[in-house]
């Protein structure tokens, strides 16, 4: 079982032509909107710094084949092979996490965040930790904005998952607990 | 595998493979639930190669082939294409047959077959994980091929991503997956079957034929609803199945049924995500369940999840695998390349 699976891997590998450029030197493309070593200083962007290197997978493939819109990231991917996705999507994996922000939150936001992420079980999926695993994504310190839009595009299903796991989680989170998951994940620590 | 099975790659690069249906001219249809896409992977001339035979669809999970027509389900409907196998290489566009589904999302996706009554038979989930719903949700539904004459088949079915006929008795069999959160390891997975029109598996009340739900049965009786005639295992995702009635597996696999099991998410120490076989008594009901294809799980990561199983004209069996986007073959004896 195992020796086939290994030999297709194995045949993909070899078809791999090497392109000219290193892949630090074709991330700098990404750098420039997902922040400098990948932690985004940029409005409603994604941090990509140690994100779990299935899901980032996913994610570029579905920007490449448009089954995720967003015209910025549908064009970088459009060219890419499935190699390239799966390159970018390891490299992603050795930047460095994003770290908490530096003060520690406003303690009642925090306690209701709290509140909410174990009453919605995020950490079954997401880590106790919320680094993720496999195709759950790291979402510890992620930028509050991004968290909070994301959340509400799993709510009206504007964004597809790769299973319906969030679209059903979402359901009864109202808006305004959204802003306080949002905030204490993004200040968790 | 047991002792003197094969496994082959049977065709891969077919992203979130998931459902398979085979064509008459041995076409294999293969649905996503991730992915706009069909996929077809062709035998000609000796080779095999995949085929996009449609995109631009949503949800695309379910398949189903019946006399030269591949039937398509999509998140919230049903369509088919004439003649497919005669067009492979420039396939028209499918044409909608049925549109009276909800949308949501959660076990929206859909797997189909076509019964020994020529009926196509289409589940419609509980819209999340344990939630009183309306008359539109937890059922399986059966209509004619053109998508008329729609009826409530069985009622109080979750989510059931798999069903076949026995091929003695002619009655259904589905699987159907158990709620989440109640416990690592209540409830199972339930093999049904269905003896009549309309009969009810319990869901959201009543799990695995005798735990109330805790939430919402209040004043229910398991009594009241069909039991499962097997259990399959807690949050095993339990989805395609089918009776195998080739020739090629020896004969203590006839009408055995091949469930493959995704493999729970909602578990500590994960389980299933592997295909079992199925022995069912005389009376139909289930006497074991044991493995049969393995090695899809390492150190509690997934390196494959079976999807759908499905049986090739020459008795060996077709697996699917969305983690890898890969179709496997099993055959029994001497190991041999697929000809077909």
């Amino acid at each position: 079982m195992h020796k086939t699976i290994i030999a297709v891997l194995a045949l993909a590998a070899l078809s791999f032509s090497a392109n000219a450029e290193t892949i630090q030197e074709r991330a700098v493309a990404c750098f420039a909107c997902h922040g400098e070593h990948g932690t985004s200083e940029t409005e409603n962007t994604p941090s990509l710094g140690g994100q779990q290197a299935p899901y980032a997978l996913i994610q570029l493939f579905m920007f490449r084949e448009k089954l995720r819109v967003f015209d910025p990231m549908n064009e970088m991917a459009k060219p890419m092979t499935d190699d390239d996705l799966r390159s970018f999507s390891d490299f992603i994996a050795t930047l460095p996490k994003p770290t908490p922000p530096s003060d520690a939150g406003d303690p009642a936001r925090m306690a209701r965040g709290q509140a909410l992420a174990q009453q919605n079980r995020c950490n079954s999926c997401h880590n106790t930790d919320f680094s993720g695993k496999d195709n759950v994504p790291r979402i510890a310190n992620q930028r509050e904005d991004y968290l909070a839009k994301t959340l509400a595009e799993y709510k009206d299903n504007s964004r597809h998952g790769y299973d319906a796991t969030m679209a059903d989680v979402m359901q009864t989170v109202t808006k305004e607990q959204i802003g306080d998951l949002a905030y204490y994940i993004a200040h968790f620590r | 595998m047991p002792a003197g099975f094969n496994v082959e790659v049977y065709a891969a690069g077919m992203a979130n493979a998931r459902s398979l249906a085979l064509g008459d001219k041995g076409t294999v249809f293969v649905g996503s639930r991730l992915v706009d896409k069909v996929y077809a992977i062709v035998n000609k001339d000796g080779k095999r190669s995949v085929k996009v035979i449609a995109s631009g669809l949503y949800r695309p999970n379910g398949v189903a082939f019946k006399d030269g027509t591949l039937y398509i389900a999509e998140l919230s409907k049903v369509s088919k294409i004439d003649k497919i196998e005669d067009n492979l290489d420039n396939p028209p566009k499918p044409t909608v047959i049925y549109d009276k589904l909800p949308k949501d999302e959660a076990h929206g996706w859909k797997f189909i077959a076509i019964g020994p009554d020529n009926k196509l038979y289409v589940p419609v989930g509980q819209p999340g994980n344990n939630v009183l719903h309306d008359a539109d949700h937890g059922q399986i539904r059966r209509m004619n091929l053109d998508g008329s004459g729609a009826e409530v088949y069985a009622l109080g079915v979750r989510n059931s991503v798999g069903f076949d006929w026995n091929p003695e008795t002619k009655q259904m069999y589905f699987t159907d997956n158990g709620r989440d959160w109640l416990s690592e390891t209540v409830p199972e997975d339930e093999l049904n079957r269905i003896t009549k029109a309309g009969e009810d598996f319990g869901a959201p009340f009543c799990y695995q034929g005798n735990i109330i739900d805790q939430e919402l049965g209040w004043g229910k009786n398991c009594k009241d609803y069909t039991p499962p005639v097997g259990l399959m295992g807690p949050h095993t995702a339990s989805l395609g199945m089918r009776f195998y009635t080739g020739s090629q597996f020896p004969k203590t696999y006839k009408n055995v049924i091949f469930v493959a099991r995704h493999g729970s998410w909602n578990k500590s120490q994960k389980q299933g995500g592997d295909v079992v076989a199925v022995r069912l008594n005389k009376d139909g009901t289930v006497k074991s369940v044991e493995p049969f294809m393995t090695g899809f799980l390492e150190d509690n990561k997934y390196v494959g999840r079976p999807v759908d199983v499905m049986l090739l004209k020459d008795g060996s069996l077709l697996v699917s695998d969305d983690w890898n986007g890969a179709v496997y073959r099993v055959s029994y004896g001497k190991p041999k390349v697929a000809n077909q």
